[in-house]
């Protein structure tokens, strides 16, 4: 493998700490293989790094499949980098040619702050998901798993909303910094299960409030954070939760 | 000290029952006096921390990511089991017990596997009340299918994310308890120490990953739920923080640590390609019901394998094991790759890959079936590798992806610390020597809703609790050393990064106390680790400061306790002269090459007393009685 490495030209956001400003910095990298995962290059670069005593470029990953929704890496102005439908973590450097230069940044969004270099604190998400983002069942008592038949096309498609890894990712993308797509993935999977409709008012209210108060910002239609989501989740489900915010305005419950 | 599986009297059916009827109760109106401290968000420790503060309990949870639903848990793919027998193929409560017994190997708990199998039914009953998108038939029933080691269809599943929506549902339930405010959560915290107390778990100190702050959290109980230490072979499936810092330092407090060499070897993942590689992916073994495993018959073949027709073809798996054929269980499938590629049959650039091949089910079912079942996975794998599995036959090969070893626990979870309770995949307690799939899921659950709920109350209420703080003398002392730690780890400003380092022991637990063991490489190993631990104290090279975000710090806490967790594993694999599941002493097998049990003496969980860095550790035996599922050699023929 080693016949065909590149070398790649970095351009990385450091940040020292959530008050203190930040610089693109630039670094040279030789020797990257095609093959290597682009996480695996940045751990190339650290070791490197590291070797000169210098502090390693911090940035958020664990589960490098694009399941766990930790990577959060803005690569050449795009949420996840060019590649449709998969997290930074599963990008290859094979997607990149020798002599390219790649700007890293973080999540770009308000309600985001940055930690450190390209650490983002999303916790914002979390507060969104504990004002309604559940069903409100208590472990135990609960009717045998077949009590409630759902038909499979209605399960397939809150299936497609439940796949979202909440990553940030459609934040990012959007120049509104809006969490529509994040929110409406829950709200519509819970709306479409029965299970979910006892508390459908309520939800869409709290998480809706929730998602203001954070900061985050509205919807305009652009569509980018469908363009950028990992997941591919549909911007159909912001149109469901928009019908539900306005059922829930129009209703008593 | 001898160990106490207070497993309780009674025909096995009524064990749970009896026991339950039996525990002391909290009453509803004290269940607030008490504070319960949880750590880590997976399966087992969001299941558990909702459940508990549903009750009634003050509880506290922590984790090391950055949200509960980062936890690794996320990743699993394939399923759960339960046996509801939906499919009306036979399956039972008694089933899955036996088959779980037998898939261990014969070195897990009856009891504790009978409560298993009995209270996963209720598992799926409860998930599905959260809203978990389990997979349906047309008629909007739950669908099932089948996996290693099992003749009927018991598991459920969401696509190829099935830990991901069962950890979202438990995420969901834990969400809710900290809207309500009965649930404190802190992020970014890494638990570093337990603090006990006059013999009693009474807190944890943990360091703040952002300010790099250590912080002492009391409770009255602590539960451990922080998975499993497959990263100490650094290349693993696991998520890259996955680690055993805290059910170590446990360990290093006083709880026993049970069958630390009992690692799970997963067959079907993507080999190995380069040095750089920084962990290995799983594909699920639901592939294993469609795909077809081969090698080529002639040794060192190295046609496309599009081209090599079907009588040169070997099905090793179909030909060895009619019955099973390629659902086989994980040990089984892991060894007999490794044996065909130790051959020369592997196929690949490095000859360490079998293929797996779908091309006979697409023909009959046709490739958007496939594409519906599994669709995700071979998309990950075309990511992974640029090829298309639908095309040629994907390759694959065994990595290290589950450790049935963990601290020791009795039947209520707890272990040998009081009021240390551990959960999930960091206890050792439900697989035995071998974990058939879609059964860790089953086993978090099962722990975090249906077992520690009931097992805490009776703690709680049969103990006392002085008064104890934060300013207590052991947690104040706890801080201060863990503060020098650092300082010390710090100031060796050597010359290897952490990761090289990593990789070094990594390669030693690979090459010596991996898939094939035997005598003299385990010898070797137990004189190269301590040489390599001391290489680490002197040599590491940590950069920025330790009172902040710094992720190689962070890492390097980690591999210190990976380092003598290491030495446990092999000094433990080392006197287990017998293969048993996924532990094969190569110098103990069959004829035909199947692991051979010792039942005679080594039929006992092996419980480690720590004395010491560097000390040998004290062996304790739990003797294993089995007088419902009689120890046969496991046969899948």
């Amino acid at each position: 493998m080693s016949e065909n490495t590149m070398t790649i030209k970095l351009k990385i956001w450091r940040q020292k700490d959530r008050n203190s400003g930040g610089q693109l910095v630039t670094y040279t990298m030789p020797g990257v293989s095609p093959d290597m995962s682009f996480l695996e290059m940045l751990d190339l670069l650290n070791l490197d790094l590291v070797r000169k005593g210098e502090d390693a470029v911090a940035f958020d990953h664990d589960c490098r499949e694009g399941i766990c929704g930790t990577c959060s890496l803005y690569i050449n102005g795009r949420a996840h980098g060019p590649l449709r439908g998969v997290t930074a973590c599963q990008l290859h450097m094979r997607t990149f040619h020798d002599g390219e230069t790649i700007v890293i940044e973080p999540w770009r969004a308000k309600p985001f702050p940055i930690i450190k270099d390209l650490v983002v604190d999303r916790s914002a998400f979390d507060r969104i998901m504990a004002v309604g983002g559940f069903i409100s069942v208590k472990t135990g008592g609960t009717p045998d798993g077949n009590a409630i038949p759902i038909a499979k096309p209605v399960a397939e498609e809150a299936m497609d909303a439940a796949a979202c890894i909440g990553c940030g990712a459609c934040v990012a993308a959007c120049k509104n910094g809006s969490a529509m797509l994040f929110v409406s993935a829950k709200v519509s999977q819970l709306a479409l299960l029965p299970q979910g409709h006892a508390e459908r008012k309520a939800r869409v209210e709290a998480m809706v409030a929730q998602m203001d108060e954070e900061g985050f910002g509205n919807c305009s239609n652009t569509y980018a954070c469908e363009a950028e989501c990992p997941k591919n989740i549909s911007v159909e489900h912001i149109a469901r939760l928009n019908r539900e915010y306005l059922r829930a305005k129009f209703i008593q419950e | 000290m001898t160990l106490n599986s207070k497993i309780p009297d009674g025909p096995i059916q009524q064990k749970w029952d009896n026991h339950r009827f039996n525990m002391k109760l909290v009453n509803p109106a004290n269940k607030r006096k008490y504070h319960i401290i949880v750590v880590g968000t997976g399966l087992a420790g969001s299941s558990a921390a909702a459940s508990l503060a549903e009750l009634g309990y003050n509880v506290t949870a922590l984790c090391y990511h950055e949200s509960p639903r980062r936890a690794h848990s996320i990743a699993a793919q394939g399923g759960i089991n339960a046996p509801k027998n939906y499919p009306n193929d036979g399956d039972s409560i008694w089933r899955l017990f036996y088959d779980t017994v037998k898939g261990g190997d014969y070195r897990a708990r009856e009891a504790n596997v009978y409560r298993l199998a009995q209270v996963s039914n209720s598992i799926i009953d409860q998930c599905v009340a959260q809203g978990v998108p389990f997979a349906r038939e047309y008629g909007g029933l739950l669908d099932n299918r089948s996996f290693g080691g099992a003749q009927v269809s018991r598991t459920f599943y969401a696509r190829g994310q099935t830990g991901q929506q069962l950890l979202l549902g438990a995420y969901s339930a834990l969400s809710r308890q900290i809207g309500l405010g009965t649930i404190k959560f802190y992020e970014r915290r890494e638990m570093l120490d337990l603090v006990v107390i006059d013999g009693q778990a009474r807190g944890i100190v943990a360091r703040n990953m952002v300010t790099g702050k250590f912080e002492s959290y009391v409770g009255d109980a602590v539960i451990l739920a922080t998975g499993g230490y497959g990263n100490v072979f650094f290349l693993s499936t696991n998520a890259m923080m996955c680690n055993a810092t805290a059910t170590w330092r446990a360990h290093k407090r006083g709880a026993f640590f049970g069958n630390p060499c009992f690692t799970q070897i997963h067959p079907t993942c993507i080999p190995v390609s380069s040095d750089h590689q920084s962990k290995l992916t799983l594909m699920s073994e639901s592939l294993r019901n469609s795909g077809r495993i081969w090698v080529p018959k002639a040794k060192g073949d190295k046609r496309h394998p599009n081209d090599i027709p079907e009588d040169e073809r070997d099905y090793y798996l179909e030909r060895l094991y009619p019955s099973f054929g390629n659902l086989v269980p994980r040990d089984v499938a892991s060894r007999r790759a490794k044996e065909m590629c130790d051959k020369g049959h592997g196929v690949g650039a490095t000859g360490l890959a079998v293929y797996l091949d779908f091309s006979s089910t697409i023909q009959r079912l046709g490739k958007g079936w496939v594409e519906e079942q599994y669709g995700n996975l071979f998309d990950m794998y075309q990511q992974i590798t640029g090829e298309n599995g639908y095309e040629q036959p994907m390759r694959i090969y065994p990595a290290v992806h589950y450790t049935m070893g963990g601290l020791w626990v009795d039947y209520n979870l707890m272990s040998t610390i009081p009021g240390l309770f551990v959960l999930g995949e960091a206890n050792f307690s439900d697989h035995g020597a071998n974990r058939l799939g879609a059964s860790a899921l089953m086993q978090g659950l099962a722990d975090g809703y249906f077992v520690i709920p009931y097992t805490i109350g009776d703690y709680l209420a049969t103990s006392k609790f002085p008064k104890v703080d934060v300013n207590h003398a052991a947690f104040k002392d706890t801080e201060r050393d863990l503060s020098q730690t650092t300082s010390q780890l710090m100031a060796i400003k050597g010359k290897k990064p952490v990761d090289v380092l990593h990789k070094q022991l990594g390669k030693i637990m690979w090459d010596k106390c991996g898939m094939g063991r035997n005598e003299a490489g385990l010898k070797e190993a137990l004189q190269e680790i301590p040489k390599l631990r001391e290489e680490f104290w002197n040599n590491v090279l940590i950069p920025g400061s330790a009172d902040s975000f710094n992720q190689e710090l962070e890492k390097a806490h980690r591999l210190a306790d990976f380092l003598e967790l290491s030495e446990l594993m092999c000094t433990d694999a080392l006197h287990r002269e017998e293969s048993c599941g996924g532990h094969f002493r190569e110098e103990s097998q069959t004829d035909d090459g199947e692991a051979k049990r010792d039942d005679d003496k080594f039929s006992y969980v092996a419980a480690w007393e720590f004395k010491g860095v560097g000390s040998k550790e004290t062996l304790h035996k739990e003797p294993l009685a089995f007088e419902y599922v009689k120890p046969s050699q496991r046969s899948y023929k």
